[in-house]
C-alpha cells in the first residue's frame, strides 16, 4: 500500500518520537519500500489459521504471594536524569 | 599458545593443574584487548588506554577464575548497560540479568567492558552502534555481522575466551558465520531473559559465543535453566550438555530444505555448505531434501512482529527514569525531543513501522495476518521434524560484506537474516559453526536447526562435523 508523508508523521506523533523534514523525507520512502515487499504476505493463505503471538504451550503463570526484597527506592531512582524527596522529576503535565 | 587464543575448558585444565593462575589470564587478555581492539573495536570502550584486567570474582564452580564477555544489551549491575544507544547513555543497571548473577556463581568474572551491537540490536552489521562500527577480524574492511558483533568478533580475534549474546533473527548465528566462530541460539525459553533488555519479547534469547562446541555446551550448562523472573522461561531439566559430545552421527536424519538452497545465493558459501553436507554423510548421517513452504515470508512477518513488540518495548524510553533527557516545557514535547535525539535511524525505523501496523485500521492486515502465517512457518518445523532430526542450512547467503555496502539500503539489509529469521519465529534451537573459508580468506558458517529443546542433539552433531574437520582451529591475522 502506500504511505504517505502524512501517515508517517502520524505514527512519528504516536510513537512521541520528533522527525525533523529531512528524516520524514527519507524515512517515509525507506519504509514505503520495506512495506512494498511486507506485501508479499497478501499471497498466503490464512484461510482458517489461528495467530501464533508466542510459541510456548504457558499462560497464567502464577506465583505465591510472598513479600520479598524488592529494589530501594535510592537504587531505582539512581540513573534518573532528575529527581527530588525519592520522586522523578518531569516537566508540569497540568497548566 | 598465547593464554588469551585458548578455549575455557583448555584454560580450566591449566587452572586445575596450576600451571597458570587466572590473575595471568586476565592479565594476558587485557593486553591483547589494548594491542588489537583499536582495530577490531568489538569493545565499547571510551579510550585506548592499556587495559588491566583482574579477576573479580572469587567464587568456586566449574567456571572459576574464567572472563566472560557480555553485549551492551544484557544488565549487569553497577557496569555501563547502554544498548550502544544515545538514548541510554551512562545507564548503570540497579541488578544483575540472571545470567549474569549464574555466571558469577559459578565462578566466572564478568568484563566491565562490554561488546558493542547494533543500537537495541536492530541490524545485522554492528553499524548501528552509537559507538561506530566494529570491524571483522578476518578483512577489517568487512562487517562482523550483527547485531551481537561485538561478542563475535572479540571471540574470533582473541579478545575474548567467549561471550554472551543476544538472538531475535539471527543476531548470535549471523555474526558466529561472518567471524568462524561457535553461535547457539537455545529454544525459546531455555535461557531467563531477565535483565535483558527487551526488543521483541516473543522472539529474543540469549545465547553463547565460543571459540569450540565443547565451550559451547559448558556455557550452556552454566546458564540454562528456569528462572521465576522470566514467565516465558521453561521449567524443564537441563541436561548436562557435555554429555552430547559423543563424536557419534551414525544413522542422524538430516533435512536439506529445498528453499533455502536458491537462485541468487552466494555461489562459493552454497558450495562449501553442500560439502559440509557431504562430509556430515560420510560421517554416517544419512541427509535428504525437505521442504519449508512457507520460508519466502519469514522475512516479512519478522519485520511486523519484531518491530510491533519493539515499539511497546522501547516506549520505556522517555527520558523519565533513566538514560537521556532533552529538556523542554512541556512532557509531550519532552518525550518527543528525547525520543528524537536519543534513537538513531535504524531505532526510529523499527519503532515507526511497528506503531503503524499496530495501529487503527492496519492491526489486521499486517500484526494479525503476520500472526497466522508465523503459525504456517511453525507448522512447516514440526512437520519436518516428525521425520528428521534436525535440519541443515548455509546460515547466511553471503559471507560478511563490506562496511558501508547495505546502510542507505534498510531491506537488503534485512534479507541477509534470510535463513535464520525462522528458527526464531518458531522457537527452535540453531547453532552456527564454521564450515570453511572463501576464496577471499571469509569464513561462511553451517547452520543447524532441531526442534525445541533439541541442544542436545545439535551439540552433537556440531562436535563430530568439528573433530571431523578443525575449521574452528583457523585463526585470523590481525
Amino acid at each position: 500500500m502506500a504511505l504517505s508523508k502524512e501517515t508517517v508523521k502520524y505514527v512519528a506523533d504516536l510513537s512521541r518520537i520528533e522527525l525533523d523534514p529531512q528524516e520524514l523525507e527519507k524515512l517515509s520512502l525507506q519504509l514505503q519500500t520495506i512495506l512494498g515487499f511486507i506485501d508479499l504476505l497478501n499471497q498466503a493463505d490464512i484461510e482458517g489459521i489461528e495467530p501464533t503471538s508466542h510459541i510456548l504451550p504457558l499462560n497464567n503463570i502464577l506465583r505465591s504471594d510472598q513479600i520479598k526484597e524488592s529494589l530501594t527506592i535510592e537504587r531505582a531512582l539512581a540513573n534518573a536524569p532528575q529527581k527530588k524527596d525519592n520522586f522523578f522529576v518531569v516537566p508540569r503535565v497540568i497548566e | 599458545m598465547e593464554l588469551y587464543s585458548l578455549t575455557a575448558h583448555q584454560l580450566t585444565d591449566k587452572l586445575h593443574k596450576k600451571e597458570i593462575s587466572s590473575t595471568d589470564l586476565f592479565s594476558a587478555l587485557g593486553k591483547r584487548i589494548s594491542e588489537k581492539d583499536s582495530r577490531v573495536r568489538a569493545y565499547v570502550r571510551r579510550n585506548d588506554a592499556q587495559l588491566d584486567l583482574k579477576p573479580t570474582n572469587q567464587n568456586n564452580g566449574p567456571l572459576a577464575g574464567i572472563p566472560v564477555s557480555i553485549k551492551d544489551n544484557i544488565c549487569t549491575e553497577g557496569i555501563n548497560t547502554e544498548c550502544c544507544s544515545k538514548i541510554l547513555e551512562g545507564f548503570k543497571p540497579p541488578y544483575d540479568a540472571t545470567v549474569i548473577r549464574k555466571l558469577k556463581d559459578a565462578g566466572a568474572s564478568i568484563l566491565e567492558t562490554k561488546t558493542n551491537m547494533d543500537e537495541f540490536a536492530f541490524g545485522s552489521s554492528t553499524e548501528n552502534s552509537c559507538f561506530g562500527p566494529t570491524h571483522n577480524p578476518w578483512d577489517l574492511e568487512c562487517v562482523p555481522g550483527g547485531s551481537s558483533g561485538g561478542s563475535a568478533a572479540a571471540v574470533a580475534s582473541d579478545e575474548a575466551i567467549w561471550a554472551l549474546g543476544s538472538d531475535t533473527g539471527g543476531s548470535i548465528r549471523q555474526p558466529a558465520a561472518f567471524c568462524g566462530v561457535v553461535g547457539l541460539k537455545p529454544t525459546y525459553g531455555r535461557v531467563s531473559r531477565y535483565g535483558l533488555i527487551a526488543f521483541a519479547s516473543s522472539l529474543d534469547q540469549i545465547g553463547t559465543f565460543t571459540k569450540d562446541v565443547r565451550d559451547c555446551a559448558i556455557l550452556m550448562n552454566a546458564v540454562s535453566g528456569h528462572d521465576p523472573m522470566d514467565s516465558t522461561s521453561v521449567d524443564t531439566v537441563v541436561p548436562d550438555y557435555t554429555g552430547s559430545l559423543l563424536n557419534e552421527v551414525e544413522g542422524i536424519k538430516i533435512g536439506i530444505p529445498k528453499e533455502y538452497f536458491v537462485e541468487g545465493m552466494n555461489k562459493e558459501v552454497k558450495a562449501i555448505v553442500e560439502e559440509a553436507i557431504v562430509k556430515l554423510e560420510r560421517l554416517g548421517a544419512r541427509a535428504k531434501e525437505v521442504s519449508l513452504p512457507h520460508t519466502q515470508y519469514a522475512v516479512p512477518v519478522y519485520y511486523i512482529i519484531g518491530t510491533a513488540e519493539a515499539s511497546s518495548n522501547l516506549a520505556r524510553f522517555d527520558g523519565v527514569q533513566y538514560g537521556l533527557r532533552v529538556k523542554d516545557k512541556r512532557m509531550i514535547d519532552m518525550y518527543k525531543k528525547t525520543r528524537g535525539e536519543g534513537f538513531g535511524q535504524e531505532a526510529k525505523r523499527r519503532i515507526l513501522l511497528g506503531t503503524f501496523t499496530l495501529s487503527q485500521g492496519y492491526y489486521d492486515a499486517y500484526y494479525l495476518r503476520a500472526l497466522k502465517v508465523r503459525t504456517l512457518i511453525k507448522k512447516d518445523f514440526d512437520d519436518v521434524f516428525k521425520d528428521f532430526d534436525c535440519i541443515v542450512t548455509p546460515t547466511s547467503p553471503t559471507p560478511a560484506f563490506k562496511i558501508g555496502e547495505k546502510t542507505e539500503n534498510p531491506l537488503d539489509m534485512y534479507l541477509s537474516d534470510i535463513y535464520t529469521i525462522s528458527a526464531n519465529l518458531a522457537g527452535i534451537p540453531a547453532i552456527s559453526i564454521p564450515c570453511g573459508f572463501t576464496k577471499s580468506g571469509l569464513p561462511v558458517g553451517l547452520q543447524i536447526l532441531a526442534k525445541p529443546f533439541g541442544e542436545e542433539t545439535i551439540l552433537k552433531i556440531a562436535y563430530a562435523y568439528e573433530q571431523a574437520t578443525k575449521w574452528h582451529l583457523h585463526k585470523p591475522e590481525i
